[in-house]
């Protein structure tokens, strides 16, 4: 997914993700989908200020707070398409394939 | 009335802020008065001559556990404000928090603003949680803390001195919102529950009534592309359009804007903790950063509201920090 498109004028340099990470930043998770193999573990790191969650859309994962540098990791384990939301700014989704 | 004012210009706030420059984050407000079924505001400076039959004071958005910029210290300013509270002339009958007392739902920071509103004169406080106070738990801690006495997720309402007031929830079961198909609007709900409930609370209510709303999120669409509005307010507001005056209070947008519609009035208070942009003049509505020390406390404040009497509307006054 190319994250280039993705960063403003008021953002931190960005660090390269590395393979199965997503970044939060500017109130967006980046890439917004990801498409990964069963078995796989992805890891979100928050890079605002603000805190965020990762919550998938019917509670199979949910990260709890994540403040400023938190991570979170879940290792999806079977096939199947998670869609997710930060619980505090709704409006921020994402998305993880897992073939 | 020459001396009300929607919002404090900015040479007066420069002036108090001279003014109150040794009482640092301690807010002034907006004081709210109804008059004939309209709330308008003034700043607190012209608010010792109102008198009405009571007042309250609405505070929100403490984010106690917030410490970055702008306000590396919510605790303090909080602190401030409830002080600023205590030095008004006339003690208000109680105090409203709509929402986000706490920052990320810790204990210690329910502990600390419980601690600090202790110390309050109006030792009645009535709650409502934002989805800072709910976001990890669904609101199970929030609940046992500050919950008492209400229905369900935490709605409430009660009646004082004639004018019915009713704390609505519109934080809880949040649903994800991008345009993405999935359902959601990423705005507040209230939800089937609670709008049946509301339905029959004001059912055997005389028309005449004034009610107060307070809750959390917006009750208006303020800016959903942020998440500012509701999806489910139009119907809890078709409950009460038969009444003559309806207030509707709320946080969440750590700003002060005002609305009429009818016989509705719309206001949002300030955070005692840091203020947000204008809607739609930031990438995001993070915390506005780029304030001046000496001007955070212009940006921040609380809400004191005076009832007048039954024909007449309440008073508001939205006063600042400075």
């Amino acid at each position: 997914m190319n994250m280039s498109g993705t960063s403003t004028a008021n953002s931190k340099p960005r660090e390269s993700a590395a393979p199965n990470q997503v970044m939060i930043e500017n109130f967006s998770f980046a890439p917004a989908t990801i498409t990964v193999k069963a078995g796989t573990k992805v890891t979100w790191i928050n890079h605002d200020d603000v805190p965020h969650t990762v919550d998938e859309n019917d509670k199979r994962f949910r990260s709890g707070t994540m403040d400023t540098d938190d991570q979170y990791s879940y290792t999806f384990t079977s096939p199947g398409t998670f869609n997710y939301f930060c619980a505090l700014h709704p409006k921020m989704t994402g998305q993880v394939i897992v073939k | 009335m020459s001396d009300k004012k929607k919002e404090i210009p900015e040479d007066q706030a420069m002036q108090r802020r001279s003014f109150l420059k040794c009482m640092a984050w301690a807010g002034a407000g907006v004081l709210w008065v109804m008059n004939a079924g309209v709330l308008s505001s003034c700043s607190l400076l012209h608010a010792g001559s109102r008198r009405g039959k009571f007042s309250f004071v609405q505070i929100s958005d403490s984010h106690i556990g917030f410490n970055k910029e702008p306000n590396p210290d919510a605790t303090k300013t909080f602190a401030e404000a409830v002080n600023h509270v205590n030095s008004l002339p006339e003690t208000p009958a109680f105090l409203i928090h709509t929402g986000d007392i706490s920052h990320l739902s810790k204990p210690e920071q329910f502990d600390t603003a419980a601690q600090i509103l202790k110390g309050a004169k109006s030792s009645q406080v009535y709650f409502t949680p934002g989805e800072h106070d709910t976001f990890s738990d669904d609101g199970k801690l929030y609940l046992e803390r500050f919950g008492k006495n209400t229905q369900g997720n935490g709605w409430q309402s009660f009646d004082y001195d004639g004018v019915h007031f009713i704390g609505l929830v519109n934080v809880l079961n949040l649903k994800q919102g991008s345009g993405t198909g999935l359902g959601g609007s990423g705005l507040g709900q209230l939800g089937q529950d609670q709008l049946a409930w509301l339905e029959k609370d004001v059912k055997g209510l005389s028309s005449s009534t004034p009610i107060v709303v307070f809750a959390h999120i917006p009750l208006w669409t303020i800016y959903p592309e942020w998440g500012w509005g509701t999806d489910d307010s139009a119907q809890a507001l078709s409950f009460l359009k038969r009444f003559g005056s309806i207030s509707v209070l709320n946080g969440h947008i750590h700003q002060v804007l005002q609305k009429v519609e009818g016989n509705v009035t719309f206001h949002t208070a300030r955070s005692t903790a840091f203020p947000q942009p204008a809607p739609g003049t930031a990438p995001s509505p993070g915390p506005l950063k780029d304030v001046p020390a000496d001007k955070v406390r212009t940006l921040l404040g609380l809400t004191e509201v005076t009832y007048v009497n039954n024909e007449t509307p309440l008073a508001l006054v939205d006063s600042t920090l400075a």
